[in-house]
């Protein structure tokens, strides 16, 4: 069945994907950046013990949670102008969405990785002068991140492939570059094939980054 | 330099202390024991802060510790604190956790605060592993180490809460060795421990407690010599006869 494959395609349309791929990652990049602090902050909101401010938090990350990712980008997208009066782009909507979407699966995680550390870390903090800020900022959130590093590029790898739902409000990631190369050239099922394959590579890259990551930076115990 | 007076406190419906009074002054050495969960490690944490108290007053150089007015962070950078487990910042290396608290509390530059850090680790002779990280050093050195780190803040006295508890038999010593020179030099310490040996060598009083009360609040001599309380006497006869 191969032999009706065409692969020279791919050059032709390299232009088109890198420029999606760049979009992808640029896309994964912010959000997973925006997210790991916003995550944090709704982390720390959750544990602070203050009522209103843990309460608020879980109801954000319990929403964010139990809506499907397509939903939100939908939403977001059609929503947001109805709101404001004006139009926000495919791009900017996709990236705003993700960071809010991703935020909430990040503070679960750093939620975790906060509470893994010891009470005593704490007090010891504390008893050296520090506020609850500095004991947060210099002795445990330093040590949450450690420890949750795998967890936390993990869920980036979720966050990555799952950039390719974007074509839902026709923002132009790495899929539907690849898509309408495949559709200009007739080659859909070449393209398909090219494109899983650059998603791979990529994550696989990612893996051998955390591996790599998890070897450094691990606390020695 | 250190008065608990009257201090209650409850987790809840179940009381943990009960209007235990007692004082420390300057230069004092004392000493408290007593069966576990009879509440000295509480009542140690409420002294700088980390355990609240429902009653009563706990002054510190002369600042009411349990008084929402006062700013704990403060005070803490000057009462010097070492814990059972040791507790040092397994993310940092040695040097770094003996910095951190003399930069980001204290306000010294990072040089100073580097040589001051090697200075104390020379005493307790740990110098060679100033590098080193937390987890790659034993017990017994690693609570040498957080010794060093709370005497880096330069305190004005030490707290410790059981810091041989968790330490092999062999490695005890050495932490006791420079607690006990820190006692010749004159530091103001309450030792919460059931190391008698130490209790006799440089204690000056031992205060004796049991179901969250202090029972015993005595001179050494006294203590050892002829306890006044029948729990006491107990409680010594079981760890002192074998």
């Amino acid at each position: 069945m191969f032999s009706t494959l065409d692969f020279s395609v791919i050059p032709l349309a390299l232009p088109a994907i890198f420029k999606g791929l760049a979009f992808s990652l640029e896309l994964t990049l912010i959000a997973m950046i925006g997210g790991v602090i916003l995550g944090t902050l709704l982390a720390l909101a959750r544990l602070s013990g203050g009522k209103w401010l843990g309460r608020a938090a879980k109801f954000y990350v319990d929403i964010m949670r139990s809506i499907p990712l397509l939903m939100m980008i939908l939403w977001f997208f059609f929503l947001i102008p109805l709101l404001t009066g004006q139009p926000i782009g495919q791009e900017k909507s996709a990236i705003i969405t993700f960071t809010l979407f991703q935020a909430a699966f990040y503070s679960e995680i750093m939620r975790a990785g906060i509470q893994s550390i010891p009470r005593g870390q704490v007090n010891a903090a504390l008893a050296i002068g520090m506020t609850y800020w500095q004991s947060m900022g210099h002795v445990i959130l330093p040590q949450a991140f450690r420890n949750m590093v795998p967890v936390l590029l993990t869920q980036t790898f979720v966050l990555f492939q799952d950039t390719s739902l974007v074509y839902a409000i026709g923002a132009t990631d790495l899929l539907k570059a690849a898509e309408n190369a495949g559709m200009l050239y007739g080659r859909t099922v070449e393209m398909y094939l090219f494109v899983s394959l650059i998603y791979f590579a990529i994550c696989f890259a990612l893996s051998m980054l955390v591996k790599y990551m998890n070897k450094r930076i691990a606390i020695i115990r | 330099m250190i008065q608990i007076q009257n201090v209650s406190k409850w987790y809840g419906q179940f009381q943990v202390l009960t209007d235990c009074t007692t004082s420390i002054a300057k230069g004092e050495v004392v000493v408290v024991c007593g069966p576990s969960g009879s509440g000295k490690s509480t009542l140690i944490k409420c002294v700088n802060g980390l355990e609240p108290v429902q009653q009563g007053k706990i002054i510190v150089d002369g600042i009411q510790v349990n008084d929402p007015a006062t700013n704990l962070p403060k005070l803490r950078s000057h009462v010097g604190m070492v814990f059972q487990h040791f507790e040092l910042f397994p993310h940092m290396s040695i040097i770094q956790n003996l910095a951190i608290g003399q930069v980001k509390v204290l306000g010294r530059s990072q040089d100073e605060a580097n040589e001051r850090g090697m200075k104390l680790l020379d005493r307790v002779g740990i110098k060679s592993h100033a590098n080193k990280f937390p987890g790659e050093l034993s017990g017994g050195q690693q609570q040498r180490v957080a010794i060093a780190r709370a005497l880096s803040m330069d305190p004005i006295c030490m707290l410790f809460d059981e810091p041989t508890s968790a330490l092999d038999p062999e490695m005890i010593s050495e932490v006791l060795d420079v607690m006990v020179d820190l006692a010749h030099e004159g530091m103001t310490m309450m030792v919460v421990t059931h190391e008698m040996g130490f209790a006799r060598k440089v204690a000056h009083r031992v205060v004796f407690m049991d179901q969250g009360k202090i029972v015993e609040d005595a001179s050494k001599d006294e203590f050892f010599g002829q306890p006044r309380s029948d729990r006491a006497q107990q409680f010594l006869s079981k760890i002192l006869n074998h």
